[in-house]
């Protein structure tokens, strides 16, 4: 061969540093593009805090038994509203810069593919935390729900939990849904799954043969996990719940992988 | 003896070392690239050198785009090696000497241009000043807008700006200049010659012939997948299609015929009309058999009819 290439690619391999200031900038403008996209900063917290006010304050005296209405309801609301950050921003985002060709740019850079995903992950994280904080204030501040920081740190942590939880069934529709019909898709999904997972009203106040339809969805058992922090979960262990969630997870990020796969290889 | 007008293409003379002689910053041998049943690539091979601008010419689905991906590590031959500072062009330490402006939909709308900058610039570990990305790609004033208010030619030299973040030594194009008005687009290949002169390495590819021409120090002709011609834009129209020859004279058309490298003769409008791949030799062999010849007129084929040409098979 008479082109023989003799340029040694320069031995740049990156820092820690160089890698970590990656991450944080990718984290810092993937929430910036959330933040200033109105449709979504606007409906994902919107939606959550004026549901949580319509139906959860407002129920600030009622009790059933020793639950607190308000209360229960915090815990359903808070896990609608993270849900939402993640699937829309993961599902709905993604999607749109898989079909805009912006992703297929980063891939051509030397960002690492990591940095990307973690960044549309604690972005939704964000996202949950502040929207759980903000039903929390209020729900506190005009609901009449109390809370301890021990139940309030583990709403934290559930947040967190959840929001990468989901983070995997967002990148599984973003891989799988088309860019202009994503918006739809996910809400179609999203909402009748919050509403059969009792995360709108409780569940024991929905027809017995809907009941049964909750256990086999993931969103049920995140708001179990949720409500067991107020001691208001049902009878069954709590162990059964954080292993469907984990399961569901693994999943979805299995199928996720699948796919992604067979795409690069067709591709 | 009236000559009223010679016109014939002087060959640019772009660089002062040939080119050839130099060591190769990218080579694609003998691709191959099949989505199902549908061929992209047929076999096809090509090299980039240091500080030259090639252009990838071809129609519409000739596989330009699919070669740059593949250039890129975006996408993996079905067969073939490519390489790209001798190595994969999937590594992330080959990836950070490649810059790429792709035919990309939108990016981040809500991010501003500066943004945009700041993000991309901190994938590499020698990005070039952001004031020097802003002159270059000519975005002085516009760096705190969002992209959502950007004009089609303004969005488009961010994303010539996004591949300069880097500083890299080779710079993808693809259609660089699709939606900029005339001025912007020398402007633009003002700086790509610019790039060139620093020793970077450009491979373009355009639907602008005239861009082409005027740009590319070599052209890389491209249908089906597989080169059908390389050269400088000056070979390339004479490898496209012969000069033509027009005058009054009063040789006969059977003499004419009879030239050497003469493919037609024919009479229009009062002058013949004389079809030859070395027009000057043709010329020279009339002008001394008729001393009355005039009007004489020697025509290239514009890049456009060369084109058409090799790609009309």
């Amino acid at each position: 061969m008479a082109t023989t290439a003799i340029m040694p690619a320069t031995p740049a391999s990156r820092t820690a540093a160089q890698t970590l200031r990656i991450f944080q900038k990718e984290t810092k403008y993937e929430f910036l593009k959330l933040m200033r996209t109105r449709s979504f900063s606007l409906s994902t917290i919107g939606f959550p805090v004026m549901f949580y006010l319509l139906f959860g304050v407002a129920n600030r005296n009622s009790f059933a038994g020793s639950v607190h209405i308000a209360k229960y309801m915090l815990a359903g609301y808070a896990c609608f509203g993270l849900i939402g950050a993640t699937l829309f921003g993961i599902g709905v985002g993604l999607a749109g810069e898989l079909a805009a060709g912006w992703l297929e740019l980063k891939r051509a850079s030397p960002m690492p593919a990591s940095a990307y995903l973690f960044a549309k992950c604690a972005s939704a994280v964000a996202f949950g935390l502040i929207i759980v904080t903000l039903l929390t204030i209020l729900g506190t501040a005009f609901g009449g729900v109390s809370l301890t920081p021990i139940e309030f740190i583990k709403m934290l942590g559930l947040t967190v939990v959840g929001s990468v939880s989901f983070a995997s069934m967002g990148l599984l529709l973003a891989l799988v849904v088309p860019a202009n019909a994503a918006p739809g898709i996910v809400n179609l999904i999203y909402l009748p799954m919050s509403f059969l997972s009792g995360l709108w009203m409780p569940i024991r106040f929905m027809p017995h043969w809907l009941q049964g339809v909750a256990p086999i969805l993931p969103t049920y058992h995140l708001s179990q996990l949720m409500l067991n922090v107020f001691g208001y979960a049902d009878s069954v262990s709590r162990l059964t719940h954080w292993n469907a969630l984990i399961g569901f997870s693994l999943l979805m990020l299995g199928l996720a992988w699948l796919i992604f796969h067979r795409r690069e290889q067709s591709a | 003896m009236p000559l009223s007008a010679i016109a014939y293409e002087t060959e640019p003379n772009f660089t002062e070392a040939p080119i050839s002689a130099q060591p190769s910053v990218a080579t694609l041998t003998n691709i191959t690239k099949h989505y199902g049943t549908t061929r992209a690539l047929d076999g096809l091979s090509l090299t980039l050198r240091p500080g030259e601008i090639v252009a990838l010419l071809g129609p519409n689905g000739a596989g330009k785009s699919t070669a740059i991906k593949i250039l890129l590590g975006l996408i993996a031959p079905t067969s073939g090696i490519c390489r790209v500072f001798g190595s994969n062009p999937r590594e992330a330490t080959t990836r950070t000497r490649v810059g790429a402006m792709l035919q990309v939909a939108r990016i981040l709308e809500t991010l501003h241009v500066r943004e945009h900058l700041d993000l991309f610039r901190s994938y590499y570990p020698n990005p070039l000043p952001v004031a020097d990305i802003l002159r270059i790609a000519q975005l002085q004033g516009i760096e705190d807008r969002p992209f959502s208010q950007l004009s089609g030619g303004q969005k488009q030299r961010v994303l010539f700006a996004l591949a300069l973040c880097g500083n890299p030594d080779l710079i993808f194009l693809d259609e660089p200049t699709v939606g900029l008005d005339i001025e912007s687009r020398r402007a633009l290949w003002l700086q790509i010659r610019a790039l060139a002169a620093q020793g970077k390495t450009i491979l373009f590819t355009t639907h602008y012939l005239e861009e082409a021409d005027a740009l590319a120090h070599r052209i890389i002709v491209i249908n089906k997948g597989r080169v059908i011609s390389e050269g400088t834009p000056a070979e390339i129209k004479r490898i496209g299609g012969a000069r033509t020859i027009r005058c009054r004279t009063r040789l006969s058309l059977d003499f004419l015929e009879t030239l050497a490298t003469v493919t037609s003769a024919k009479l229009a409008e009062g002058s013949v009309q004389i079809v030859a791949s070395n027009a000057e030799a043709v010329v020279r062999e009339m002008l001394l058999r008729d001393e009355t010849l005039s009007n004489l007129e020697i025509a290239s084929p514009a890049l456009e009819d060369a084109f058409l040409a090799l790609t009309k098979n």
